[in-house]
């Protein structure tokens, strides 16, 4: 069977390739400070020596839209294009074309529908920052291929938090029980404290810097109890009009299982939004 | 924050389509800045009921702004827009392609949108469609 050789939880800051990549005077003055803690959470995906990468993101308004609109997708295509148009105008990202791995992502739909989860699917799906930023970030080759999963933390009504733990748990279960020697990194993104279009954008920090010092503590410890005593649709307001995609981060924690203190932790305090870096071995820690 | 008018979920859904619509097409938003009301009155008449992959010949019949929703559009008021529950990663976005391109320092007009907005206090405008 397939073995989980690493779980890695991210922010996605889609500011990330234009300030790492930027020279002279356009290079804000935190980017070197951010790109070495980039190099070191690169590294330890690098030394989990993946096959596949399962991939958790939130599209955003991209392909996905409110006339039919999935909480649970899974991309089950050869290839994958990458990033959009006005990703491209705000933020630079550049084109991308990513590899599918489609016998695990048929695997994880009729695996995941059988366990209980209506996963809709996609055959022809343009993924965006949501999953391109951690490819950039953590496996800028871009070589390997990847099995998209989609979840809604944008468009109300969404799937409860819990809904988002055992969606994670399924999901190790699932990789876990997939028929191949590969080796699977399982990779989602969300966000800590977060406000997009509200008063509270933009700010010197993250909107609410007391709910990211928890939300980091229950990450790092596995914390899914206390996590989910304190988390509700209601309660992710209050840090952020955006926060909901801290849900992606408690997927996460489901993949990584309830009490696994994760391997690697890291975070950096910018303008707009905390970052933050969780790596868990479930194997231990590779040897060099 | 008590709204001047209720926006039910299908108004705001309209609101959205035509932030989304917009906001992909690098035409529309060069012409939603320079001519917004202009913008807007064509896409209501042209855009606002097409079925989204489907040919004219089946486009929705019932979809209309009200005349509050309208004004907010065509003059670029995204505090209106915030209030009348318009998805604020949708507005904020298209309204960055608009008027980014005159700051005078990074994050200007981030930072001055969101200082727009500071009279809301929690629960923001429901959001949901």
């Amino acid at each position: 069977m397939a073995t989980v050789v690493a779980v890695i939880a991210s922010t996605h800051h889609p500011f990330y390739y234009r300030a790492s990549t930027a020279t002279g005077e356009d290079r804000p003055p935190f980017a070197d400070e951010w790109t070495s803690k980039i190099l070191a959470f690169r590294e330890t995906l690098t030394r989990a020596r993946p096959d596949v990468l399962v991939m958790v993101g939130s599209d955003h308004f991209h392909q996905l839209w409110l006339d039919n609109m999935p909480q649970f997708l899974v991309g089950k295509a050869p290839s994958y294009d990458a990033n959009w148009y006005n990703e491209e105008r705000e933020f630079g990202l550049p084109r991308m074309l990513l590899k599918g791995q489609e016998d695990l992502s048929g695997h994880i739909l009729r695996a995941g529908l059988d366990a209980g989860f209506d996963l809709a699917f996609s055959n022809e799906l343009r993924i965006d920052h949501s999953i391109t930023c951690p490819i950039i970030t953590l496996r800028p080759e871009a070589d390997l291929p990847i099995v998209p999963i989609y979840t809604n933390i944008f468009a109300p009504p969404l799937p409860q938090p819990k809904r988002f733990v055992q969606l994670g748990e399924a999901i190790r279960e699932i990789v876990e029980s997939w028929p191949s020697h590969l080796r699977v990194a399982v990779i989602g993104t969300g966000h800590l404290s977060l406000e997009l279009g509200g008063p509270r954008q933009f700010g010197p920090h993250g909107p609410d810097p007391e709910f990211d010092q928890r939300a980091v503590e229950w990450i790092a410890n596995g914390d899914l109890d206390g996590c989910l005593r304190e988390v509700t649709l209601d309660s992710l307001h209050a840090p952020g009009n955006a926060t909901h995609g801290f849900m992606d981060f408690m997927l996460m924690m489901g993949v990584a299982g309830a009490g696994a203190k994760a391997d690697h932790v890291d975070t950096l305090d910018l303008f707009h939004t905390m970052e933050a870096y969780f790596t868990w071995y479930p194997n231990g820690a590779p040897t060099a | 924050m008590v709204p001047e008018r209720s926006a039910d979920g299908m108004s705001r859904y309209l609101l959205n389509k035509f932030l989304y619509t917009v906001d992909r097409d690098p035409e529309l938003v060069e012409r939603y800045r320079h001519e917004p009301r202009e913008l807007v009155a064509w896409w209501e008449a042209e855009r606002a009921n097409a079925v989204l992959n489907c040919h004219t010949g089946e486009s929705t019949t019932w979809l209309r702004f009200d005349d509050v929703e309208r004004e907010a559009l065509a003059t670029h008021d995204h505090v209106k827009l915030f209030e009348l529950g318009a998805h604020p990663f949708l507005t904020l976005t298209l309204f960055i392609a608009l008027f980014e391109r005159d700051n005078t320092e990074p994050l200007e007009y981030q930072k001055s949108y969101g200082l727009r907005l500071a009279h809301f206090a929690l629960p923001y405008p429901d959001i949901a469609t």
